[in-house]
């Protein structure tokens, strides 16, 4: 497996507080990974070793194949969660500055910029100076800024904290873009559920250790309950509440039922193991239309809560 | 471009750019050179000013006829001695005199009682116009009241003048001139204090600037944290030696022109002139004494290139090691209210050699001003008060070597506090805590 970060045994300590213990990581190439966890679990430890503002104590971080190095401070793009721009700098300048510590020649860097504000509609803005936008506006500069460099690597600290939900979905897009573009994508959130749906892979992380590690899709199927969502569209609607419980198939149960205004019954039913649930649908499917049905699934919230509270 | 060469550039030209920095930029030379002309100005505009006044004098003791001369400003009326001095006090009313001096009768043994009477504030130049000469005349009447012949006395008055004279083992003997020493150390130790704390606060406010724009962690994330600080600090020095220059080049300028302009004329025409009148005062009171040897004694004695290198030197170096604890200062703190507990803890060896500064250029060579000029944090200022003096090359070199010593050692820590600092958010740190960050 292509490998574009790997991260082996790292570990790193502040006088007597151990921020990262023996943290081990792989990022595949063009992939998207989550580094999940509370305040203080050591996320931005690990991303600032990335970025080189700090070294680990111990371990060794492998970018593209490479021991990591100043070279590769160029190919990295970064949004750290503390982020802002010089107030009473004028817009453009400004950009072009910070592409310049990144290497991008003057010309290039200002070749590009106007690209991308052109792409957002801000041309009007590159003589601005900072303070006169909005804080959505900053956001979008903000953004440009951290992917200037064409970067291989990209890392947002708490992407979407103080974004607007218009700026998020942007994001987003922009995010999904650049991946699908070639590069590769780290998030680090204690905000689960605002990256689970981008993210291939995740780790969960707590108090400098590493909770959990896997693609999104594997674990979640490791930590479902099998329960399912139905909901059910009859004419005898009242008589199958009543009865709804009676008339599930061996291997079923239901846990909760409710109708709503509409007429429209929803039922939450957990199942046993390995039981396929084609055999509730088709014996629902007598009782009236199914309008739908699908797998509940745990959040990375609840996974994440369920594995620290079982530690 | 190197990353130190981007960073530097940004942070000269943004200073550079500023509205604030052209205009202290302007306005310094113009008050400096203000400061200047105004005086001759004022000097040469008293007179003009000054309406003409005529006195009329009542002098009832005969003395004086004549006596008291009269000025550009000022004539002397000599009144009939049966004028009544009311009648003449009513002219002046009628504004016909400005003012009426009465020297009521009196013998030699009695001290003159005259009166000078005006409706309006007589100015401070013409009584004392009047009391030296009332004085003199006085003086000479008593003289020859005791047989003593006045041109005697004239004769007898001595013109002292002490040449001092230092001695020197390399260069022999040199008359030393202490009064120009003492202004030129005294002069160039109050724009280095003044310039390293102006342009250090600067470093320190620039860093504080990147951490409460929350910047900081975008630029390192690229740089080194040791590349920024660098940059910054030398981009402000280079804002500070082009503040100095300008404002010398502009004061200047503005100071010929200026001249050339309002006082050029007068200055050129031969008579009636303040540079020439002062220049005759200069000749009379030296009394035959060669003015322009001694001149040029004087700028000879100076060593100036000695001087112009201590200044250079003190002035780079004292403004790095200051600018480089600033800026451990600025990673500390999240805002400036925070930094002043630490910044008045660093400025406290340089406000001790200001203090001292008066007593050091009384007597350059003392044990204090030796202990000063060589203990790094404060011989910027010490050693530039005593370097006009004439100081042992050796003192020079050891001060020196300590300072840049010192300069690269605080640099040294100050990148430490200052990489950990600027991401630390929120809270004041200990000096528990910035120990700690020493040793990360």
């Amino acid at each position: 497996m292509d490998n574009f970060i790997e991260i082996n045994n790292v570990s790193k300590t502040y006088g007597d507080y151990k921020a990262l213990n023996n943290i081990s990581i792989k990022v595949p190439r063009q992939s998207i990974y989550g580094l999940l966890g509370p305040n203080g679990a050591g996320k931005t430890t690990l991303i600032r070793m990335l970025n080189q503002i700090t070294a680990p104590d111990e371990g060794t971080i492998i970018f593209n194949g490479e021991k990591l190095n100043r070279n590769h401070i160029s190919q990295i793009g970064y949004l750290p969660e503390e982020r802002g721009l010089y107030k009473s700098m004028k817009v453009g300048e400004q950009a072009i500055y910070l592409a310049q510590l990144k290497g991008v020649s003057q010309k290039e860097a200002e070749k590009r910029l106007k690209a991308w504000f052109n792409k957002f509609g801000i041309l009007n803005w590159w003589d601005k100076k900072v303070e006169e936008l909005s804080k959505g506006m900053q956001q979008k500069i903000q953004f440009i800024v951290t992917v200037i460099h064409n970067p291989q690597l990209l890392i947002f600290d708490e992407p979407f904290s103080g974004f607007d939900p218009i700026n998020v979905n942007l994001l987003k897009k922009e995010i999904l873009e650049l991946r699908d573009k070639g590069a590769t994508i780290i998030f680090s959130t204690h905000n689960m559920s605002s990256v689970e749906e981008l993210c291939d892979n995740i780790m969960l992380i707590n108090k400098g250790q590493k909770v959990l590690e896997g693609s999104v899709y594997q674990i979640k199927q490791d930590f479902k309950d099998n329960k399912f969502e139905i909901k059910l569209r009859t004419s005898a609607t009242q008589q199958l509440s009543n009865s709804a419980t009676q008339v599930l198939p061996k291997g079923f149960y239901l846990e909760s039922e409710k109708t709503d205004n509409n007429g429209e019954l929803e039922l939450i039913v957990s199942a046993d193991k390995d039981i396929n649930p084609n055999i509730l649908i088709n014996h629902l499917s007598e009782q009236g239309t199914i309008i739908s049905y699908r797998e509940l699934l745990p959040s990375m919230n609840d996974i994440f809560i369920n594995k620290v509270n079982s530690l | 471009m190197s990353n130190f060469s981007i960073i530097l550039k940004r942070e000269y030209l943004t200073r550079v750019k500023k509205r604030s920095f052209l205009i202290i930029t302007f306005l310094g030379p113009l008050l400096f050179a203000a400061l200047m002309i105004t005086p001759s100005l004022l000097m040469l505009n008293s007179d003009k000013m000054e309406s003409k006044k005529s006195i009329a004098v009542l002098d009832e003791t005969n003395w004086f006829d004549g006596a008291i001369e009269n000025t550009d400003a000022n004539t002397f009326i000599y009144q009939d001695m049966n004028e009544n001095v009311d009648s003449l006090k009513k002219l002046v009313f009628e504004g016909i005199y400005d003012a009426v001096l009465y020297i009521p009768a009196t013998t030699l043994n009695v001290p003159v009682n005259a009166k000078l009477y005006s409706n309006k504030q007589i100015p401070m130049t013409l009584s004392s116009h009047i009391e030296r000469e009332v004085k003199q005349v006085v003086e000479h009447k008593k003289l020859l009241a005791s047989g003593i012949d006045p041109a005697v006395v004239k004769a007898t008055k001595a013109n002292i003048n002490i040449a001092t004279i230092r001695m020197d083992e390399e260069s022999g003997e040199k008359t030393s001139y202490a009064e120009i020493e003492y202004i030129i150390g005294f002069v160039l130790a109050f724009v280095i204090y003044f310039a390293v704390f102006l342009f250090s606060s600067q470093v320190m406010r620039g860093v504080i600037e990147e951490k409460t724009n929350r910047i900081i962690e975008v630029i390192i994330s690229s740089v080194k944290p040791f590349e920024l600080m660098m940059g910054k600090i030398v981009g402000i020095a280079l804002v500070g030696l082009t503040q100095i220059v300008l404002w010398i080049v502009l004061t200047v300028a503005i100071y010929f022109v200026a001249s050339g302009v309002i006082l050029g004329p007068e200055i050129m025409s031969p008579s009636g002139t303040v540079m020439t009148e002062q220049i005759e005062q200069i000749t009379e009171m030296s009394k035959g004494q060669d003015v322009m040897l001694e001149a040029v004694n004087m700028v000879q004695s100076i060593n100036f290139s000695a001087i112009l290198w201590s200044f250079l030197l003190y002035f780079v170096f004292g403004y790095l090691l200051y600018a480089a604890l600033f800026a451990a200062i600025g990673g500390m703190v999240d805002n400036e209210t925070d930094s002043n507990q630490f910044s008045t803890i660093v400025s406290i060896p340089l406000i001790i050699a200001i203090v001292c500064a008066p007593t050091m250029v009384n007597n350059p060579d003392t044990s204090l001003g030796i202990w000063l000029s060589m203990i790094p944090f404060t011989s910027p200022v010490s050693m530039m008060l005593r370097v006009p003096f004439g100081v042992p090359y050796w003192q020079v070199a050891v001060s020196l070597v300590l300072l840049i010593l010192t300069f690269i050692l605080i640099t040294w820590l100050a990148g430490k506090i200052y990489r950990t600092g600027i991401l630390m958010y929120g809270k004041k740190p200990s000096f528990k805590e910035i120990w700690k960050w020493l040793k990360y």
